[in-house]
């Protein structure tokens, strides 16, 4: 998962279009060489977190919306890999080639799945 | 499983095998292969069985080998590269036995396990793309790659279509057993409805073990893995309920255990057991058999599977061996003396922060009448594990005893 923040984001806005360029191809040949390893289920960049619609559901039917994020929160989601690997190791590993893992924005998380054993 | 294709996965490892002793080219064989069985999957239902189906298939595939290799020379000769190839010369269709060699070759040391498991379901199990994407849930594009990178590392590893030499044949029989063994596990731990195409690996990796065993009658830990398998499955149809949750092996409904099934795994390690060196999956199959011939959880020989892990814990040792060691022991001797035991157990770094240790431990806690700490164990448990159905379980637990 890569999130961003004021911070992170004020620093994209100050990088140079070749800077900008350099972000993009790093992600791209990330991501092909996990389409080529067999390891990527799916990557997926998000909009701007000012594009978000916070929904409440209400008991009576009533769907209410509003624009934004959760105000509370600085880190927020700003895209993500989501790998099939080996280990966490492995998954570490890959991480650590997402460009933004340089500024510290790169959390590796395992998903949960329905295998269980009974105990 | 219709039966045209339980007949077509059970030729595939002979087809390919004599394929690629006559052409040569494993990665292109396998594709010609994958072609010759779709064909007789869409055609054999409507048109009926041919008279020869093995024959059948190698013809088919034989075709689209040669078609293949046309392409491929006509491609290179576009790329003016000067690889002089022979024509392939058709010999009489090979006596030998392919499906060991082949298995070997699909649980090749480069490969990674996910690879290993693909390719040895395609090639030697006759399963599509679609099919092992559906049972690791998994897009088919993921699988095709990992099968094509897989292809292409045997092919740049130089390996040929032979047995290993027989000093390397040990370590790579424990490879494909390995690899068998994550097949299983991958179908049996499928708790929900929805993963029907899980479940039917357990089958899958069952027929693959009964054929390496029909090649290699005299291993025994091909044998142990059989019976360990063949006594897990049997509990399936008690361990989960509908609504996809799980049930401890102590609450599970006996009579729903399959019984043929059982007999036959017990009859199997029975007589291993007796004749072979001892081995892991052995003494996991001999575990699992005492659990199943106990018709009441409270009849279970606890003693004797304290046994027999104390002589797991020896010949291979492990953090899961040890908790389940724990366990034993606390049904045998009372749940202090098993506490006492994890208290060693939690200094081990693979174990300190794993959610199995503080499930243990919950349930042992919860044994000695420590409701309080018990539900603290049951929650940090419920926290850590990766598995929707244990954590509901663990859920449940811990709120029982509020």
């Amino acid at each position: 998962m890569v999130y961003g923040n004021p911070w992170s984001r004020e620093m994209w806005a100050s990088f140079t279009d070749e800077q900008r360029a350099e972000g993009f191809r790093i992600h791209n040949q990330l991501r092909d060489s996990l389409i080529a390893s067999g390891e990527l289920i799916m990557s997926e960049a998000l909009a701007d977190p000012s594009t978000a619609t916070r929904v409440t559901a209400r008991e009576n039917g009533e769907v209410v919306t509003s624009d934004g994020p959760f105000a509370e929160a600085k880190e927020l989601l700003a895209g993500f890999y989501l790998v099939d690997c080996d280990n966490r190791e492995s998954a570490v590993a890959i991480a650590a080639r997402v460009p933004e893992a340089a500024f510290g924005l790169v959390e590796v998380r395992p998903v949960m799945d329905m295998r269980g054993l009974e105990m | 499983m219709t039966d045209v294709e339980a007949l077509v996965r059970d030729l595939t490892p002979q087809v390919l095998g004599a394929l690629v002793r006559r052409y040569g080219g494993f990665d292109m064989c396998e594709d010609a292969v994958q072609e010759a069985l779709l064909a007789a999957t869409v055609q054999w239902p409507t048109d009926g069985l041919p008279a020869d189906p093995k024959s059948w298939l190698i013809t088919v595939a034989s075709r689209r080998r040669i078609e293949m290799w046309r392409t491929e020379s006509a491609r290179q000769r576009r790329e003016e590269t000067v690889a002089l190839r022979e024509p392939p010369e058709p010999g009489p269709v090979s006596a030998v036995d392919d499906t060991l060699t082949l298995l070997f070759l699909c649980c090749h040391p480069t490969l990674t396990a996910a690879s290993q498991v693909a390719l040895t379901l395609r090639a030697v199990g006759g399963l599509t793309n679609a099919e092992i994407a559906r049972a690791f849930l998994v897009p088919e594009a993921t699988v095709a790659q990992r099968i094509s990178r897989a292809k292409q590392k045997i092919k740049a590893s130089g390996t040929r279509f032979t047995m290993p030499p027989p000093d390397e044949r040990a370590a790579r029989l424990a490879a494909v057993l390995k690899v068998l063994y994550l097949i299983f596990n991958e179908g049996y731990t499928a708790t929900s409805g929805e993963a029907l195409h899980r479940v039917e690996l357990t089958a899958e990796a069952i027929r693959l073990t009964r054929q390496i065993r029909e090649r290699l009658p005299d291993d025994g830990e091909v044998a142990g893995l059989l019976a360990l398998m063949l006594l897990t499955d049997a509990r399936r149809p008690a361990r989960t309920r509908p609504d996809g949750t799980l049930v401890p092996l102590q609450e599970q409904d006996r009579a729903r255990w399959d019984g043929p099934m059982i007999a036959e795994g017990v009859a199997l390690i029975t007589a291993t057991l007796q004749r072979a060196p001892v081995g892991p999956y052995q003494l996991q199959a001999a575990i699992a058999a005492v659990h199943d011939e106990a018709s009441r959880a409270a009849d279970t020989d606890w003693r004797q599977i304290v046994g027999l892990y104390d002589v797991l814990s020896s010949v291979e040792p492990g953090p899961m061996v040890t908790l389940n060691r724990a366990v034993a022991v606390a049904m045998a001797d009372g749940p202090r003396v098993g506490l006492d035991l994890l208290r060693g157990a939690s200094d081990d770094p693979a174990l300190q922060n794993h959610h199995r240790l503080h499930a243990v431990r919950a349930h042992l806690l919860e044994l000695a009448g420590e409701r309080a700490a018990a539900r603290t164990e049951y929650e940090l448990a419920a926290r850590r594990t990766l598995s929707t159905p244990e954590q509901r379980y663990l859920e449940s637990r811990a709120k029982k005893l509020r």
